[in-house]
C-alpha cells in the first residue's frame, strides 16, 4: 500500500452524514483517451473546435432516444431523498458527489437549452451555459459515479443517475473527450476479446496451468476447456478470472462445479470476457459490438447454453441486456434461461443435491457477503424477484458453516458499491476509490467486531480487484475478499474417477506424513 | 376584473393541457432502448401495476430513503387531493354526494397541506444538503403553492367568501359564459396563484406528476431473459 497524501476516511461505529465540504475532490479525474483509442470506437479524436455546438445536439438526440434521460431530467424536484445515499459522497463529502447535484451539473445544461424556463430566465432555474468549467466538471463529477443505482431506490421518482453518467460520458467522448481506461479496454475487448488484451496462446497457456494445479492439489483431473466445440455450456466469464486473485480461485471453483455435474463446458478466446465496458461510457452501438461477440462464438462452438462467471455489470448486461443487444438465442436449448449465472447453475445443482461438500473445509473463515450493487439493483436470479440475493447466499450457506449478514442498510438493495465500479477501476482515480470504499467498510468492521467476520464473499470482478486495494488502508488484509466459487471449490467434494483415485492417493498419503 | 380573470384562466388551462398533453407526448414517443427496472422488480404486469400504486399513494420509495422528506411531502400531496377534490363541488352543479360527504375532510386537510408545505421549506432552508442542492424557483414554488393553500385556508375558516357567486362564476366560465366574480382581495390572490401555477406546470419540476408514471425504473417488468426488448431504432442497428 503506497503512502498517500490525503487523508484516509475514518470508519465510525455508525453511519453519519458528513457535512458538505465543497470541492472536496474537484482535483480527481481519470486520465483523458488518447486519440487513436477515440476514433476506434467512433469517437472524434480530440476536443472539436465547436465542441459545445457538437455537445448540445449530442444530448438532444440522447433525450429523443432515451425516455429515461428525458423524463429524468425534467421530473426531480430537488426534495433531497438521494442527497446522503451516495457512496462517493459519504466518503469524499464533496456535495457535487450528492446524487441530485451531479445530475444538474447536466441538467442545468439541458434546461439552459432545452427548455424554455431554462432560456427565458436561466438563474431562476438555475439553467447553466455549456462552458469549458462545466465540461470540466463533467468530466470530474461524472467519473465520480460508478453507475450503482443505489440512489435510484430512494429517489420517489426512480431517476437512475447511472443514466444521466452515461449520457454525458457519451456526449463527452463524442466531443472528443472520453475516459482513456475505458475506451482503452473497449478497444481491447474489441479486437483481441477481453479486456486485458490476452491472445488465444496466452489463455491457453494459463488455462493448462490451471489443470495441472488442480489436478496436483485434488488429484482429480478438472478441465479448463478452451475452444471446445460441441459443449453444452458456452462460459463467459470476466478476463480477471484467468489470473487475478480471488478471482481465480473462483474460476476454479466454476470448473469444479461443471466437472461434478457432469456437463460439458468449454470457454471462449474469441469472446473471453463477461465485462462490458459500453455500458460505462453510455454507448449502445460499443456495448452491442461486444454482445455480439458473444453471440458469434455461440454460434461458432454449437453450445446449447450461456453461462455467466462472477462479474457485477457484466451480469446486469447479460442478464437485462444480452437478449436485447445480441438476440434472439432461438438457436440455444429452450430449456433454459439466456443466460445464465453461475451461481443458478450451482444452486440448482445444490437443490436438487447433485453436489457433496464438506463445510468444514471453510471452517477457518468467518463470512459476509457483499451483494454487487449492479447485481442488486439490475439484474435478477432465479425465478422470482430478490432471487439475485438470496441464491448466493444458500450456496454460501451450503459451502461455509460461519455466515453473517453486514447491517441491513448495506446490503441488498441497499448494498453500497466496492468504490471501483463504473469504470473508476484505474490507479489515477485511488483516491476516489479508497474514499468511496467508505460505506462498505464501515459495514464490514461492524460485522468484524459483532460477529468475528474474517473474509467477506463477492460475485464480482470489479469488487474483488478493488476490495484487495482498498482493504488495506482500512486496517485489513487484502487476501479477506474471496470468491463465492472459491468457497464452492473449497468445500466440494469430487468424485475421482478409478484411475487417478490410484495415481494419486500415494501423493495425498504423503502430503499427510509429512504434515 | 370578472372579464381579466376569464381570460387568464382560458389561457391557463389552455397552456397546462397543451403543455403537458406535449411533454406526455414526448415522453410516450420516446423509446425506452434497454430494460433498466430498479431491481428487485415485479416479473409480470400486474406486479408492476402494484408497484406503481405503492409509489403514488404511499410513496414507496421516499420512505425508504428519509422519514421527515416522505412525512411532510406525504401529508402535503394528500392534503392537496383531498383539497382539490373538495373543489369539484364549485364546478358541478348538482354537488355529487361523495364530494359533500369530503367537505369537512378537505377542509381540514387544507391544514395538513400548509403543514406539509412548511416542513418542506423549513428543511429546504435548514438542512445543508437540501439548501446546497436548491435554486430560487425551488424556493418560489413552495412560496406560491403556499400563497394558494394559506389563502385557501383563510377563506375556509378565518374571512368567509362570496361561494355563490363565485360558483357561478366558475359554472359559468366552463359554458363561456362570463359572470359576475367577487372582487374579495383574497380569492383573487387565491385565484391568480392558481392560474400561475397552471402555467408553469408545463416547465417546471411540476412535470413530475406525469414523469412517474413514465419513469423505465418504476414501470418496467422484470423480464428481459423471456421476452426480447428492441426499440425501433436499434433495429436499425441490426438492419446495417
Amino acid at each position: 500500500m503506497a503512502k498517500v497524501d490525503y487523508e484516509i476516511p475514518e470508519l465510525k461505529e455508525y453511519p453519519v452524514i458528513p457535512k458538505l465540504k465543497k470541492d472536496a475532490m474537484a482535483h480527481s479525474a481519470p486520465y483523458v483517451a488518447k486519440e487513436k483509442f477515440q476514433t476506434s470506437l467512433g469517437y472524434a479524436g480530440e476536443l472539436v473546435d465547436n465542441w459545445q455546438e457538437v455537445a448540445i445536439a449530442k444530448m438532444g438526440e440522447l433525450t429523443t432516444k432515451y425516455r429515461s434521460l428525458s423524463v429524468f431530467l425534467d421530473s426531480c424536484v430537488k426534495c433531497g431523498a438521494c442527497t446522503d445515499k451516495c457512496h462517493y459522497y459519504l466518503g469524499t463529502t464533496d456535495p457535487k458527489n450528492m446524487p441530485v447535484a451531479r445530475q444538474d451539473l447536466f441538467r442545468n445544461v439541458y434546461r439552459r437549452y432545452f427548455t424554455l424556463a431554462g432560456k427565458l430566465v436561466p438563474k431562476l432555474v438555475g439553467a447553466q451555459d455549456l462552458t469549458e468549467e462545466v465540461l470540466d466538471d463533467w468530466y470530474t463529477y461524472f467519473h465520480q459515479c460508478s453507475q450503482c443505482r443505489r440512489c435510484s431506490v430512494y429517489c420517489p421518482y426512480g431517476i437512475d443517475t447511472a443514466e444521466i453518467s452515461m449520457a454525458a460520458r457519451e456526449v463527452m467522448a463524442t466531443v472528443g473527450k472520453g475516459q482513456k481506461y475505458c475506451n482503452e479496454i473497449i478497444g481491447k475487448a474489441q479486437t483481441l476479446g477481453n479486456n486485458l488484451g490476452l491472445p488465444e496462446p496466452a489463455l491457453a497457456d494459463t488455462l493448462e496451468g490451471l489443470e495441472e494445479d488442480v489436478e496436483e492439489d485434488t488429484g482429480v483431473a478438472v478441465k479448463f476447456p478452451l475452444d471446445k466445440k460441441g459443449c453444452d455450456v458456452l462460459l463467459i466469464t470476466p478476463s480477471a478470472d484467468f489470473f487475478a486473485e480471488p478471482h481465480v480461485d473462483g474460476l476454479i471453483g466454476y470448473a469444479k462445479v461443471f466437472h461434478e455435474a457432469g456437463v460439458s463446458w468449454t470457454m471462449s478466446s474469441y469472446a473471453s470476457e463477461a465485462a462490458n465496458f459500453g455500458m460505462f461510457i453510455g454507448s449502445y452501438e460499443n456495448m452491442r459490438k461486444l454482445a455480439l461477440r458473444i453471440r458469434e462464438a455461440a454460434i461458432e462452438l454449437g453450445c446449447k447454453r450461456i453461462v455467466f462467471g462472477e462479474c457485477g455489470h457484466a451480469w446486469r448486461v447479460a442478464y437485462s441486456f444480452l437478449n436485447t443487444l445480441a438476440g434472439p438465442f432461438d438457436f440455444l436449448d429452450p430449456a433454459y434461461p439466456v443466460p445464465q449465472h453461475i451461481c443458478e447453475f450451482t444452486h440448482d445443482l445444490i437443490s436438487k443435491d447433485k453436489l457433496k461438500f464438506d463445510k468444514s473445509e471453510n471452517d477457518h473463515m468467518t463470512l459476509t457477503f457483499h451483494d454487487s450493487c449492479n447485481v442488486a439493483r439490475a439484474s435478477r436470479m432465479g425465478d422470482e424477484a430478490g432471487g439475485q440475493f438470496t441464491l448466493p447466499r444458500d450456496i454460501i450457506n451450503a459451502t461455509c458453516n460461519n455466515f453473517y449478514d453486514m447491517p441491513k442498510h448495506a446490503i441488498k438493495e441497499g448494498t453500497y458499491c466496492c468504490g471501483g465500479g463504473g469504470g473508476l477501476l484505474t490507479d489515477d482515480l485511488m483516491e476516489l476509490r479508497v474514499k468511496g470504499a467508505l460505506p462498505r467498510m464501515e459495514a464490514l468492521k461492524n460485522v468484524t467486531e459483532n460477529n468475528g467476520v474474517t473474509h467477506m464473499a463477492a460475485i464480482c470482478a470489479i469488487c474483488k480487484s478493488q476490495f484487495s486495494k482498498v482493504l488495506p488502508y482500512y486496517g485489513f488484509e487484502m487476501d479477506q475478499i474471496v470468491s463465492v466459487h472459491q468457497l464452492v471449490s473449497n468445500a466440494i467434494i469430487l468424485t475421482k474417477d478409478e484411475d487417478s483415485v490410484i495415481d494419486n492417493e500415494a501423493e495425498t498419503d504423503d502430503t499427510v506424513v509429512a504434515a | 376584473m370578472s372579464i381579466l380573470f376569464a381570460v387568464l384562466f382560458y389561457f391557463a388551462t389552455a397552456v397546462l393541457v397543451l403543455g403537458v398533453g406535449s411533454r406526455i407526448r414526448k415522453y410516450a414517443k420516446t423509446p425506452a432502448p434497454l430494460k433498466i427496472p430498479t431491481t428487485p422488480a415485479p416479473t409480470t404486469r400486474r406486479g408492476v401495476v402494484f408497484r406503481m400504486i405503492k409509489e403514488l399513494t404511499i410513496f414507496e420509495s421516499l420512505f425508504k430513503s428519509n422519514k421527515w422528506i416522505w412525512l411532510f411531502g406525504w401529508l402535503f400531496h394528500m392534503g392537496m387531493l383531498l383539497v382539490l377534490l373538495r373543489h369539484l363541488r364549485y364546478f358541478t352543479d348538482p354537488v355529487w354526494s361523495w364530494v359533500v360527504f369530503i367537505q369537512p375532510f378537505g377542509k381540514y386537510a387544507s391544514i395538513a397541506m400548509l403543514l406539509g408545505l412548511i416542513g418542506l421549506l423549513v428543511r429546504r432552508i435548514v438542512v445543508d444538503r437540501v439548501r446546497y442542492i436548491s435554486a430560487p424557483s425551488d424556493f418560489l414554488m413552495l412560496g406560491l403553492l403556499l400563497v394558494i393553500g394559506g389563502t385557501g385556508a383563510m377563506m375556509s375558516f378565518v374571512t368567509s367568501a362570496d361561494i355563490i357567486s363565485l360558483k357561478s362564476y366558475l359554472l359559468g366560465l366552463m359554458v363561456f359564459d362570463i359572470r359576475y366574480l367577487p372582487s374579495d382581495p383574497i380569492l383573487l390572490v387565491h385565484l391568480a396563484s392558481v392560474a400561475i401555477l397552471m402555467i408553469i406546470f408545463p416547465i417546471s419540476k411540476l412535470l413530475h406528476a406525469p414523469g412517474i408514471f413514465f419513469s423505465p425504473t418504476r414501470n418496467q417488468v422484470d423480464n428481459p431473459r423471456e421476452r426480447r426488448h428492441v426499440a425501433a431504432w436499434a433495429i436499425k442497428l441490426e438492419q446495417k
